[in-house]
């Protein structure tokens, strides 16, 4: 009985044994060229997991079947492999050692959101494999130094001084007054770095800085403040619902502010969820389908919305359209490096200049995007109550008119 | 520190009237808790996620073109049901065990339902309008959203419904003998398997009256019931068990206790802050505790 015992786990351990070795890839099989990503695909990042994978997905489909990546005289496919980090730093960071070292991928694409980034990124480090990655923006990323880091988006720190310097502009180059509240995690303290930057340069002032809570639900408190000091302008970064919770409350408790500026409005699907109360607001973004960079994959922002939707039934949020270009940078520093030797591809991705329907791109040092500027829209609906969003700054870009300052509520 | 709220006296009544509309909300979710736990001595760590449960009804009602108020009739309706459900499979193997063990029970519940819920709606924080307007007191210097209102309203009404349902009906007798003492209630012909049973279910009902409730006035996210759970907690070993009026005083006394935290030490520390007084308590009573063994002996 014992025997059969001992004998029926050694068995068995070696089946464990065989099946993940024989699972095991090498980074490039035959034609195939074999990327890893740790993707939230459940827990609380799980929205944005599905929406940076759905854009790795549609740029791999793409490229391969536009001809694929060209090295050595050859013709390659990307392939990824995937697995789900449950929204959980520690669980990212030892997927992404097995894929390194049981799967044997040596070129990895980004997992979603800052935190998750920042747990992986030491790991790629360690192993020296270049990791392209689309969705973590916050600043400390790119001050730690490392090498084989690349990020095709803004960092936080801008995404949101620009509505400072907006604020400004319209005031006549006076300067203002700012109340701020900002979520405690890594990204949006980052944001508010940025806003502080601005505050700076433009000699305003900040009259409210409060700090949200991870579970908030509730900012009645800020916003009575906001009432009471009238600021000239109301940033607000939060996540998701922070957008929500904001705007729901200024609408319910009437108050007025000249400018409100926002992150994650497009994650928030801010006016299918609050129709008119929505409107005014100015929201940061990486990306916006109207703005007019081209690529040969996918045309322009338009053409890639509309790709998308066809595929995946929902108009793309910029999350989807950073992960798609990450692809875009990987195929063309491949082919510029004409090897697959992890350094040479390295230093062809620290030499990418170029454009892509999200946006130039083109690295610092550090690992971040230093070519692509953020862009605000404004939540603009019609008579009828249809709501959309309109870039607004830089004025380059703009394809309507910033409506400032935005009306009281007794006027509306 | 931030002492704007004393600067203005209109701040201090707003923040007083949000923390007590807060607070009877609180006071309807921990009336259930008390309940359950009185009859059956079970702790539920669940109640923050049966209250989100209870958001997603109404949400999904809102999404349907049903406006979400008619979340506090059919939520509790659903609830009441999942919650025999849960005693049937899990709660009752639990009931006559120590307190421990229906924490864990509990506790794995609230997991499962965490994952659930993140499974089947997504993780995306979501909400219902209900678009009830504002109304404005003294001269426009102090907001009430109506939704606000209307939330205490219901509650209040669920709250006394309760109260009468438990003093003239059969079962609420029935519940009530059971919570004094089950074996002698057994004894005396009380079906006790079949109140505890209805009053997991009616905890479940409340809670998803609450959580139609917040859905309307604030937001609901899959991973938001933890802090409702330990608000509810609290006010039960605040006010004790079996005592209303005691469990809607110490509500809204919590409710206007974080609005008075969140204005003076900011935001970030509100439900910090009522996890440090939940501490405080704990440590007040056992004190009280000791002193009053010290004088038995």
């Amino acid at each position: 009985m014992r025997l059969n015992k001992i004998i029926l786990s050694f068995v068995s351990a070696l089946i464990i044994l065989f099946s993940t070795s024989v699972a095991s890839f090498a980074k490039v099989v035959g034609d195939k060229i074999i990327l890893g990503a740790a993707i939230s695909l459940t827990g609380k990042y799980s929205s944005n997991g599905v929406h940076t994978q759905n854009g790795y997905n549609m740029a791999v489909d793409r490229i391969n079947s536009m001809g694929g990546v060209k090295v050595g005289g050859k013709t390659y496919k990307f392939d990824i492999i995937y697995y789900d980090d449950e929204s959980n730093p520690k669980r990212a960071a030892q997927l992404a050692e097995r894929l390194i070292s049981q799967d044997g991928v040596e070129f990895m694409l980004g997992p979603y959101s800052s935190g998750l980034t920042k747990a992986i990124a030491p790991v790629t480090e360690k192993y020296g494999v270049p990791m392209v990655e689309a969705n973590g923006a916050s600043r400390s990323l790119f001050t730690k130094g490392y090498k084989y880091l690349f990020a095709v988006l803004a960092p936080a720190n801008l995404y949101l001084d620009v509505a400072i310097d907006l604020a400004v502009e319209k005031n006549n180059g006076k300067p203002v007054t700012v109340a701020m509240a900002f979520e405690q995690d890594a990204f949006s303290q980052d944001v508010r770095l940025g806003v502080l930057d601005a505050i700076e340069r433009t000699g305003s002032k900040k009259v409210i800085d409060d700090k949200l809570p991870k579970e908030l639900n509730d900012m009645a408190a800020t916003l009575v403040k906001v009432k009471q000091m009238k600021p000239d302008v109301l940033v607000v970064s939060g996540h998701t619902k922070g957008a929500l919770t904001a705007i729901r409350q200024i609408a319910e408790m009437k108050v007025d502010v000249p400018m409100l500026a926002m992150t994650h409005c497009d994650a928030a699907k801010l006016s299918k969820q609050h129709g008119k109360n929505s409107q005014y607001a100015l929201c940061a973004s990486q990306w916006h389908k109207t703005l007019t960079y081209k690529d040969n994959f996918f045309k322009d922002g338009m053409t890639y919305a509309a790709d998308f939707e066809k595929e995946f039934g929902y108009d793309p949020p910029y999350q989807s359209a950073e992960s798609s270009a990450a692809l875009l940078v990987f195929k063309d520093a491949f082919e510029r490096a004409d090897s697959f030797d992890q350094k040479k591809v390295r230093d062809a991705l620290a030499a990418t200049n170029m454009q892509t329907f999200y946006g130039n791109i083109k690295f610092a040092p550090g690992g971040q995007n230093v070519d692509k500027p953020m862009v605000l829209f404004q939540v603009m609906c019609d008579d009828s109550g249809k709501c959309e969003n309109k870039v607004v700054a830089p004025t380059k870009w703009a394809s309507a008119k910033l409506i400032h300052p935005v009306p009281k509520w007794s006027e509306r | 520190m931030d002492f704007m709220v004393f600067q203005y006296p209109m701040i201090t009544v707003q923040a007083c009237l949000d923390g007590i509309l807060l607070g009877i909300l609180f006071a309807l979710i921990a009336y259930g808790m008390a309940l359950q736990w009185g009859v059956m001595n079970i702790i539920n760590i669940a109640q923050g996620d049966l209250v989100i449960l209870g958001g997603y009804i109404a949400y999904f009602m809102y999404l349907y073109g049903i406006h979400p108020a008619w979340g506090v009739i059919v939520a509790p309706v659903i609830m009441y049901f999942l919650g025999v459900l849960i005693y049937k499979l899990v709660i009752n193997k639990v009931v006559d065990r120590d307190l421990f063990i229906s924490i864990l029970a509990t506790f794995g519940i609230s997991i499962l339902f965490m994952q659930l819920m993140n499974f089947a709606f997504g993780a995306d924080v979501v909400l219902a309008n209900s678009d009830y307007g504002t109304t404005m007191l003294f001269n426009n210097n102090v907001v009430l959203p109506n939704s606000k209102l209307f939330s205490a309203f219901i509650s209040i009404l669920f709250a006394i419904c309760l109260v009468i349902y438990m003093k003239k009906s059969k079962l609420g007798r029935a519940i009530r003998a059971t919570a004094q003492n089950a074996r002698a209630a057994k004894i005396l012909g009380v079906d006790t398997e079949k109140v505890y049973a209805a009053t997991f279910g009616i905890n479940a009902a409340l809670c998803g009256v609450a959580g139609a409730l917040i859905s309307i006035t604030f937001t609901i996210h899959p991973y938001m019931g933890l802090p409702y759970t330990i608000r509810s907690f609290m006010i039960v070993i605040v006010a004790g068990l079996g005592n209303l009026p005691g469990v809607a005083m110490s509500g809204m006394g919590l409710g206007v206790f974080e609005e008075f935290a969140d204005y003076i030490l900011g935001t970030e520390f509100r439900i910090g802050s009522v996890f440090l007084l939940l501490v405080l308590i704990l440590v007040y009573r056992r004190f009280k505790l000791s002193r009053k063994r010290e004088y038995l002996k």
